[in-house]
């Protein structure tokens, strides 16, 4: 087991480092990269002299932009694991690593949640269409499962916010809008959790509408491949309570293939909420990429993607390491060949 | 596939019979339906009539028109995203689980590297550093990036096929690896495969349709994602006469999506040796 544990370790380690690399080549190597760029603006458009752009774009993206490249590259890793970002451009003086400690949390908050809610529903509506198969519960929950999963998330978003809110007043979008109202501070109160709540509400809806029945259709099919397996057969021919085989043996291992999906969806649901929070106008880490993209502002831009990135790494690993424990079939301890 | 297949998966029939439409109309639809481009000041979000079946935009343009225009690229990009994406997974993914021992390690290491990096924001990353001008650009790295998360699926269902007691009766009987993965192995995935060519294809719309709905990718051409985008930026949606012309487009996609998903659903019945015995 700790052989596995180091190797996914290591792994995640080297995604991490392969990315923040990419990133860099990105930003800084590429033809016509946004660093360039900048400093070629700087001169061009604002004036300046080529050494006072120089001077900005090293205060902007806390990188020596004349030194040689590899010690620029060394530069941006120390800086990085010393957490510096850089600063934005548009609101000069507001580093990076501020700006994504305001907003990261109420993304993990939103879609955290989200995922919660949608992986549980999902799993147990799956079972039961799979034990209920051929019910008219299952065909009613399959068509609402194929149809959600096959409208892409911005789209449930732009329909709820367009059908609900603009064209019939059912949710008033002024007060729904960011990620708390005015005047509410965060802390330990009820008034906080219920106010973050109620604007989460819309964004957490959206992704558990978008998600839940793929989770549903997934467990449905996985659950039914599991039934039909020869130690379900024999679990009941032992007489094993039906309740004993559905969890143990049949909810257990139609789970697994589920599993690897999940690593997926963490991806794809924070990867989304760049849309979602869009569409919302909910303060999280999505709408800062967008707006750090549309605006320009490239030290954001790049400091938002890593850690976005770093967090989906993070949050792999822990599936990975749960895979590891629930699949008995997958001997993870074995020595590469 | 025959009538009892598609007459058993009601569902599937319709998906399929959806998506032949949607094809139809994309493709002989803009030969017959000429596309509307003049500016009408006095017709501006006009509400749906018989001249103009789902209103009119922001320039008093005919939304129907643009509508039967606006799927071509759309399913192009999809499709040659999709080609790509699958090829490199069912290869890659196979390879890996039959190698094993340093070739799988090195192949999910790197399917791991690209399937951890969020999909969705790298793609946002790079049309803002790069811009996407042609559609056929797009369609490649969205291909060249969408391949990981099915990589993984298809070396997970081979791992777990290999344990099977007829790909050990054919390693017992000493036949090669290439015969195993070709002969055993892939025939058991073929329905998989087929339904992740067309989910791939959904999510390749999910993707381009998204960044054309931020503005990310320049609005150029006729587009379903450049009518929501049009929709949403420019107050389509605030009046009860104008919000069809952001309802059509969004009508098309989920229809497009919902055709592609059903259909995926009588591939598991066609292609599936398991399913086809009961």
């Amino acid at each position: 087991m700790r052989n596995y544990l180091t190797q996914r370790i290591a792994r995640a380690v080297l995604t991490i480092f392969l990315v923040v690399s990419f990133t860099f080549f990105l930003i800084r190597l590429m033809p016509g990269n946004p660093i360039d760029l900048f400093v070629h603006e700087q001169v061009t458009t604002y004036g300046y002299t080529y050494e006072q752009a120089l001077e900005q774009a090293r205060g902007f993206f806390a990188l020596d932009i004349d030194a040689p490249l590899s010690v620029q590259y060394a530069q941006y890793l120390g800086n990085l694991a010393r957490g510096d970002l850089g600063q934005s451009i548009l609101s000069p003086g507001t580093p990076v690593s501020s700006l994504i400690k305001k907003f990261l949390p109420w993304t993990l908050f939103s879609v955290g949640l989200a995922l919660m809610i949608s992986f549980v529903l999902g799993i147990g509506l799956g079972m039961l269409m799979a034990y209920r198969r051929e019910s008219w519960i299952d065909h009613v929950l399959t068509v609402i499962a194929t149809v959600t999963t096959a409208v892409p998330n911005y789209l449930i978003g732009i329909l709820l916010l367009v059908l609900l809110g603009v064209q019939t007043n059912l949710i008033n979008i002024a007060s729904i809008r960011g990620s708390l109202s005015p005047g509410v501070r965060p802390g330990l109160t009820l008034t906080f959790l219920i106010d973050a709540l109620y604007h989460a509400a819309l964004p957490i809806t959206t992704y558990v509408m978008a998600t839940a029945g793929g989770w549903m259709l997934s467990m449905k099919s996985s659950t039914l491949g599991t039934l039909g397996e020869d130690y379900v057969g024999f679990a009941r021919a032992r007489g094993l309570p039906d309740s004993r085989i559905a969890v143990a043996y049949v909810g257990r291992n139609a789970l697994l293939p589920l599993f690897t999906q999940l690593t997926i969806a963490i991806g794809f649901v924070v990867g989304g909420s760049a849309l979602i929070e869009y569409i919302f106008n909910y303060q999280g880490i999505g709408l800062v990429l967008y707006e750090s993209i549309v605006r320009r502002d490239y030290p954001v831009m790049q400091g938002v993607f890593l850690v976005i990135t770093v967090s989906v790494v993070l949050a792999n690993l822990l599936a990975d390491l749960l895979y590891g424990r629930l699949d008995p079939r997958v001997d993870l301890t074995a020595e590469p060949v | 596939m025959n009538w009892t297949t598609l007459k058993r998966n009601p569902g599937g029939a319709l998906g399929l019979a959806g998506f032949l439409a949607i094809v139809l109309l994309v493709i002989v639809g803009p030969l017959v339906v000429p596309l509307d481009t003049s500016t009408r000041l006095d017709q501006i979000y006009a509400a749906p009539s018989r001249a103009h079946p789902f209103g009119t935009d922001n320039q008093g343009r005919d939304v129907f028109s643009q509508i039967v225009h606006g799927g071509k690229d759309l399913l192009w990009v999809a499709t040659l995203a999709a080609g790509i994406s699958t090829s490199i997974a069912v290869a890659l993914g196979s390879i890996s689980a039959v190698a094993g021992g340093h070739v799988d390690n090195a192949l999910m290491t790197v399917t791991d590297v690209v399937l951890t990096v969020p999909h969705f924001p790298l793609l946002a990353v790079l049309a803002g550093v790069l811009q996407f001008r042609s559609q056929t650009l797009l369609a490649i790295i969205l291909g060249v990036l969408s391949w990981p998360a099915l990589t993984r699926a298809v070396r997970a269902q081979v791992l777990s096929l290999k344990e099977r007691d007829f790909v050990e009766a054919a390693t017992a009987l000493g036949l090669g690896r290439g015969h195993i993965i070709v002969r055993e192995i892939l025939p058991n995935m073929r329905s998989y495969v087929a339904i992740s060519f067309v989910l791939a294809m959904t999510q390749a719309i999910y993707a381009q349709v998204g960044l054309v709905f931020l503005g990310l990718v320049p609005l150029s051409g006729q587009n379903w994602g450049v009518m929501i985008q049009y929709g949403w930026t420019r107050g389509a949606i605030f009046h009860k006469s104008s919000v069809y012309s952001i309802l059509a487009p969004i009508m098309a996609i989920v229809l497009l999506k919902l055709s592609l998903v059903s259909m995926a659903r009588i591939f598991d019945e066609i292609f599936n040796p398991r399913l086809q015995e009961g």
